[in-house]
């Protein structure tokens, strides 16, 4: 009794956090299952009333269209951030030459700029080369801005990897992109993993190159889209609260299933092993 | 005796021009393994990064021709009460991320290694804000602070109060936002700080207990000064990310009401793509990346004599 009595204040903290954490989910869902009337009338219910209409109503808006448009872009950049990371890694982590640690440091730099020092010349670039509002325009910086971390976390993960491996290629006769392709990149999977787990929730949530790239809505990424929804569901909570509810639901739905994976990408290189 | 000279100086210069083959071919290999990262970074980063700070030396409109004014769009940056806004609000984001966020996320953590029962429900919901995208979150919050149908005046009236319109008043708006700020980001704290004490070893707690520390000696004689390095490299992420904020301000008050929510990374939006002041955004862009080169610098060097002292 005192030990259950002693432990009542951790109870009392976890909860309040719990609360503060979860509630706003809580309140997102179940006003999506909301009608206006019931809304208005009855904010603080959960999960009486269950109406569709309002999921109906949002993927008529064309929230599906920013959803493969977000995919397909994120996809495309995550792959190619992938494959160009790991080549750059590859001399970065296990060949010397002169302009190595200068090099490493300029690609890590990366990780603390702003933005905003690039998005003018970027927006007037993308003008330039004609990919001005479509997905293609995007690519480019989600690649460039993604390459930083990835670096990093695959510079550290490839010093573990011993070298013994690559001198018994070398004697064998293999290439250094043959090292690379059949002894390294194999070996490399854990580290791929938790970059493109890192880099695809990254991109999935992109707002700002999305804003300044991008305007006609058949272009839109999940994010844009969201934003311009609200404009036109304001007056509509439960609507626009479906609308948050499908977008969030990829990465809750995943997150479900393997918790381990997503917070150890997510963290990215914050965490070790 | 000639001719073994004339082979001795022949072999020589054959092993140099191996040697020499042999350092063009490694650089060679090493320009395709980084050519493509380095071509990217060049054209998306470092290119924007100088043309930005050469567009900040102009007037411009983002169309017409461009005017030099040199130093002028710092000179009117430096009298810009609205900018010092920012600024100070900028500095107030990272207050709030290494003052607020950082012990909420290592309260949380040590939350998880509390011996109450339900650990995992509260482990598993405790990280679900950091999953959800920014601008989901800003939206979500705006209703949720929505001066009459939101549901915290919904509270505030049901416990008897007068409603607060919350971003639209000067003086919640900041709060309100960075409220929401650290409800995103404390569970990101919450899993540095998780997997650091996951790695202090049970013996010191065990030990501890032996010598009749109670849980607060604990904390502090233990947990606390183990944590030392996290609680570095988190406020180094915090400083450098609260440098960066733009998606939730924007979304959610776009600055306002009356610039109280301004951010330089709001301000610069607004002057580039509304008023199409190019020129002047370029001003603000490249003062925010001298800041976080600076701030980066900093971080370096204290870390570094730190490291040096050998302490951690």
């Amino acid at each position: 009794m005192v030990q259950s009595l002693r432990k009542m204040p951790l109870y009392l903290i976890g909860l309040v956090l719990l609360i503060f954490t979860g509630y706003p989910f809580v309140y997102m869902i179940s006003t999506s299952l909301k009608d206006q009337s019931t809304f208005f009338e009855r904010p603080f219910a959960i999960f009486t009333s269950i109406e569709w209409g309002n999921y109906a109503d949002v993927f008529q808006m064309g929230l599906t269209r920013y959803f493969l448009n977000s995919i397909l872009v994120s996809v495309a950049a995550v792959v190619a951030v992938m494959l160009i990371a790991a080549l750059a890694s590859y001399p970065l982590s296990r060949m010397n030459f002169r302009f190595n640690r200068g090099l490493f440091l300029l690609f890590i730099s990366g990780m603390m700029l702003p933005i905003h020092a690039t998005l003018i010349p970027i927006f007037k670039l993308s003008q330039n080369m004609g990919l001005y509002d479509s997905l293609l325009a995007l690519l480019g910086p989600y690649i460039a801005f993604s390459l930083p971390i990835s670096i990093f976390i695959l510079t550290q993960f490839m010093q573990e990897i011993p070298k013994s491996l690559e001198e018994a290629a070398k004697i064998d006769g293999c290439s250094h992109f043959g090292i690379f392709w059949r002894i390294i990149l194999p070996m490399l999977t854990p580290a791929l993993m938790t970059v493109f787990i890192y880099n695809f929730i990254h991109l999935w949530n992109e707002f700002i190159f999305a804003l300044v790239l991008v305007s006609s809505p058949e272009n839109m990424t999940l994010p844009l889209g969201l934003q311009d929804f609200y404009g036109e569901f304001s007056v509509n909570v439960p609507g626009l609260m479906a609308a948050l509810t499908l977008a969030s639901l990829p990465m809750l739905v995943v997150y479900l299933f393997s918790q381990e994976k997503v917070v150890k990408g997510l963290t990215g290189g914050a965490v070790k092993g | 005796m000639e001719t073994a000279e004339v082979t001795r100086s022949s072999e020589r210069t054959k092993v140099v021009r191996q040697a020499k083959k042999k350092n063009m071919r490694k650089a060679v290999t090493i320009s395709l393994f980084t050519a493509p990262a380095l071509i990217v970074y060049l054209v998306y980063v470092i290119y924007p990064i100088l043309s930005t700070l050469n567009y900040s030396f102009y007037s411009w409109d983002g169309t017409s021709d461009k005017t030099f004014i040199g130093l002028d769009n710092y000179v009117q940056l430096f009298h810009d009460a609205v900018f010092w806004t920012s600024l100070t609000n900028n500095a107030w984001v990272v207050i709030t991320s290494v003052f607020v966020q950082i012990p909420l996320g290592m309260i949380m953590a040590l939350m998880l290694f509390a011996p109450i029962r339900g650990i995992r429900l509260f482990s598993s919901v405790y990280f679900l804000p950091f999953l959800m995208s920014t601008v989901a979150i800003g939206l979500l919050w705006v209703y949720m602070f929505d001066p009459i149908n939101g549901i915290i005046n919904q509270l505030i009236n049901f416990l008897g109060f007068e409603n607060v319109a919350w971003l639209s008043d000067e003086n919640t708006a900041l709060i309100a936002i960075l409220l929401v700020v650290v409800w995103q980001f404390s569970p990101f704290y919450m899993i540095l700080f998780k997997a650091a004490m996951v790695g202090i070893g049970e013996e010191l707690y065990e030990s501890a207990e032996i010598d009749g520390a109670n849980s607060w000696q604990k904390f502090f004689h233990i947990t606390f000064p183990l944590l030392m390095p996290t609680i570095v490299s988190s406020s180094i992420l915090a400083i450098v990310g609260s440098l960066k904020a733009f998606d939730i301000f924007y979304i959610m008050t776009g600055g306002g009401p009356n610039h109280a929510t301004e951010l330089m990374g709001t301000y610069m939006f607004k002057q580039a793509f509304i008023n199409f002041n190019m020129g002047y955004a370029s001003a603000i862009a490249f003062i925010m990346f001298l800041i976080a080169l600076v701030v980066t610098i900093l971080i370096q060097v204290v870390d570094y004599n730190r490291k040096k002292k050998g302490a951690f």
